[in-house]
């Protein structure tokens, strides 16, 4: 019942990119970054990126990559389990949630790979923690700092390296000199009678003032160059007629458009447009599913599958868009056995999905067994560090040991067709 | 020239109004700091906001619940949690000993515990509790290395001799005590063992020791053999040096700078007012080096929001319901909840605040306060003295030169990067 959310998560999580922050990084405008795309643009076309999905509360794994062929799932989850005949068909053991069709399409063109039983070892159950240890890669001790951030500071990226559609900078892009910028997808509300000139005159700096002070009016221009985007973008999409129902994803405005759509429109938008962010990071919340889990999670599963199935058949339109990896993780996955109020509780081990036009698409890693659990939960049988060690060596170029961090040996997966 | 009272007010408190700046300039510096740091008499704006009585837990002796009953139950500590964290807003607001009201505020920071994990906010009240009354810091270690709803946080419910958790004895090392690099990793393994046994009680609203969850065995930590349990082992960090001067430390970061390392000199001052917070800040302030660190502070959300209340007359009890929702609301979304601090380390300090997310909430919280504030007339000048600001910079003189709707005018001054940094 503790409805966690991303922004709760973001808010409550132990790394802030105080550091980086304070180094004068972080917030920077949607229209700053797409002025970066003129430099040079058939560079950024041939750069690979990585697309990182973030879902918030725990997706339950086992209704998502269905072992409809166990009877132990059908047994511990009467209630939620799915029949047979009902799930997309992977193999003669997994199959995917019946309402995943798009994905389903990805996986037969061979452009999905599905990494089974992903973990860490020790599992922590709480969210904060498990996100913690997910964004930060480090499930020994805390750290400071993401990931990505880490990358970030070791190949002293620009702000626009990595980016950021959420309210608040993830803790996976904090850097201890570098951070990611965060890209507010909301445009701006202003209270009656304060005007966008009046918040421009305000982020004027004064000659001498103090630093911060100077900072505080330089949130201001970062605040109206959004601003000055998104307006301009909505007027230009209601010009223009969608084509196709894969042209709507593009849609930027509020409405219909679930928040990971919206994302994803203007991750789409910033790659087709030749900008050099390497990273993107977005994510869909409300995967923590304690009660009444079915309904509620086939409609986020149904969100999920919409935005991604849409974007990367998108993506494999243009140079630019086959360079782009999904990769999509959430904290953990739930217990095999369903609650009393038909729900699931916070788990172990769940599958990481990654997508795209040079994925090497199939299962990789074993999926975890049902007759030998761990306490009631899954066995980790792939460590996430392995998924995310082969995104800095695949999609960055980078050493993976270096910011996976920790003293941990990742273990490559040849998820990526060109390798 | 500024004469400092005002840094000091600003520091010292959430936010002095004009009539409490002139007051306190006529008494001159260190009469001013005098009434800050040793305030005489009952605190009476504090008496019209009472500590609530939220009663006994919602969870109280209550045993296999429905999915139904649960939701209600949830939704009843949702409510109180909300009504906790408007009561403390409040407070701030209206106590006249700012500066004491303010330490409180930061030793729930140091001690960062939040209700977001504990549930509980009875557990979050009765830590608040010890945290007001604990006459210095050695009588807030003795209750809080027990406290239930910190024992919570830091898992020390799962410590027992069978299965040994290290989180709350390497917080009590690390954060709340000595500060990093005092002590081993064998010492913070024995503490844990020293703390086990501990667990809270929604029942009894407190923690409980349970013996037979407590290691009774011979720990070695900091070089000291015993039998150590959670008060011999607060005895025994208490008495290191490390402790005075990290306190000391943990003061400067919040009421000098964030940035600027305290200046040894100081911090000895300060360690012989240990373990007296209010005369450990009476030594800082009091100090020079705390003169030359205007403006390289931004205010805290918390800061902002409860200044500007006062400053404008304004009582969070006062304001319509659904008003003080959007403000807790808005102040979350700024990243500062009391009660519900982001982790353990408490919160962030300087440019973290200053993000362009932050300014769009910023400029909607200012609109909503500017909707309650009835004043005849408005300059720009009568603005800067109703939010004690010596001087506008050129640039936002321009901006509120511009306009002559009050209602604006406030708005203005309240986001305006001259009043959010000090």
């Amino acid at each position: 019942m503790d409805a966690l959310t991303r922004r709760r998560f973001l808010l409550a999580s132990g790394v802030v990119a105080g550091g980086a922050l304070a180094a004068g990084v972080g917030g920077m405008g949607l229209a700053e970054l797409l002025r970066t795309a003129a430099a040079d643009p058939s560079a950024a076309a041939r750069t690979k990126k990585l697309v990182l999905v973030t879902l918030y509360g725990g997706n339950d794994g086992l209704n998502t990559v269905v072992p409809y062929a166990e009877s132990v799932y059908h047994a511990a989850r009467p209630e939620l389990a799915y029949d047979a005949g009902k799930v997309l068909h992977l193999n003669d053991a997994l199959g995917l949630n019946p309402v995943m069709r798009g994905m389903k399409r990805l996986w037969d063109e061979k452009r999905m790979a599905i990494v089974l039983g992903v973990g860490y070892p020790k599992p922590d159950r709480s969210h904060f923690k498990s996100m913690d240890i997910w964004q930060t890669a480090s499930p020994v001790e805390p750290v400071t700092t993401g990931w990505l951030g880490r990358w970030l500071d070791g190949t002293n990226a620009s702000p626009e390296a990595a980016v950021s559609f959420e309210p608040v900078l993830p803790p996976v892009l904090a850097g201890e000199t570098r951070a990611g910028s965060c890209v507010n997808v909301g445009g701006m509300e202003l209270p009656p009678g304060i005007t966008v000139d009046m918040v421009a005159a305000l982020g004027q700096s004064e000659p001498g003032e103090p630093e911060l002070q100077a900072r505080a009016a330089g949130a201001y221009r970062d605040l109206l160059r959004v601003e000055g985007l998104v307006r301009g973008a909505e007027q230009h999409q209601t010009s223009a007629s969608p084509a196709s129902e894969e042209a709507e994803v593009l849609t930027t405005g509020p409405g219909t458009r679930s928040v990971l759509e919206t994302q994803l429109a203007l991750v789409t938008r910033c790659i087709e447009a030749g900008v050099p962010t390497q990273v993107y990071s977005v994510s869909l919340d409300g995967f923590d599913t304690h009660a009444m889990e079915r309904a509620g999670h086939e409609s986020l599963l149904s969100r999920l599958d919409r935005a991604l199935s849409a974007f990367v058949t998108r993506m494999a339109r243009t140079e630019a868009g086959r360079q782009v990896t999904v990769v999509v993780y959430s904290e953990f996955g739930r217990r095999v056995r369903a609650n009393a109020s038909q729900g699931t509780d916070h788990g172990t081990a769940g599958p990481v999905f990654v997508l795209g036009p040079e994925v090497a698409g199939g299962f990789y890693g074993e999926q975890p067994s049902l007759a030998d659990l761990d306490d009631g939960d899954l066995k980790v049988t792939t460590d996430f560090r392995d998924v995310f060690g082969t995104v800095l060596t695949s999609v960055l170029g980078a050493d993976p040991d270096r910011y996976v961090g920790g003293g941990y040996r990742t273990k490559p997966l040849p998820l990526l067709a060109a390798g | 020239m500024s004469d400092g009272i005002d840094l000091l007010l600003r520091r010292a408190g959430f936010g002095a109004t004009a009539v409490e700046l002139s007051a306190a300039r006529q008494a001159g510096y260190d009469a001013a700091l005098s009434a800050l740091v040793a305030p005489p008499g009952p605190d009476v704006g504090a008496m019209s906001a009472p500590i609530p009585n939220l009663g006994p837990d919602a969870y109280a002796g209550k045993r296999d619940l429905t999915y139904e009953e649960k939701v209600k139950l949830e939704d009843l500590r949702t409510a109180q949690t909300e009504q906790i964290t408007q009561w403390w807003l409040n407070r701030m607001t209206v106590a006249s000993h700012q500066a004491v009201e303010k330490l409180v505020f930061f030793w729930h920071g140091h001690w960062a515990t939040s209700v977001k994990k504990v549930r509980s906010p009875q557990l979050m009240l009765q830590q608040h509790r010890t945290l007001r009354s604990a006459p210095d810091f050695k009588a807030m270690s003795r209750k809080m290395v027990t406290d239930a709803a910190l024992n919570h946080y830091l898992d020390g419910h799962l410590n027992t001799r069978q299965a040994p958790n290290e989180n709350l004895a390497r917080e009590l090392f690390e954060l709340f005590v000595l500060g990093i690099g005092q002590y081993t990793e064998k010492d913070i393994k024995e503490a844990g063992r020293a703390l086990t046994g501990w667990r809270f009680s929604l029942t009894k609203g407190s923690s409980v020791f349970d013996p037979r969850a407590h290691d009774a065995g011979s720990k070695n930590i900091l070089g000291r053999r015993g039998h150590f349990a959670a008060d011999s082992l607060v005895e025994l960090l208490l008495t290191q040096d490390a402790c005075p001067r990290f306190i000391a430390a943990r003061l400067w970061y919040r009421y000098g700078s964030a940035t600027e390392a305290i200046p040894g000199r100081l911090q000895d001052k300060m360690v012989q007012a240990f373990p007296k917070p209010l005369d450990m800040l009476r030594a800082l302030f009091g100090d020079e080096a705390f003169h030359a660190t205007g403006g390289t502070m931004v205010k805290q959300p918390v800061e902002w929001f409860v200044g500007a209340m006062r400053q404008l007359g304004l009582r969070p009890s006062n304001l319509p319901p659904e008003t003080r929702k959007r403000v807790l609301r808005d102040l979350e979304s700024l990243g500062q909840l009391p009660f519900a601090p982001p982790n353990v380390g408490g919160w962030p300090a300087g440019g973290a605040w200053l993000t362009s997310a932050a300014a769009q909430v910023r400029l909607r919280l200012a609109g909503t306060l500017a909707e309650h504030v009835s004043v005849s007339s408005l300059t720009p000048e009568n603005l800067a003295y109703l939010l004690c600001v010596e001087r506008w910079t050129n640039r936002t003189y321009n901006v509120l030169r511009g306009t002559q709707d009050r209602r604006l005018l406030l708005i203005l001054g309240l986001v305006s990067p001259d009043y959010l940094v000090t």
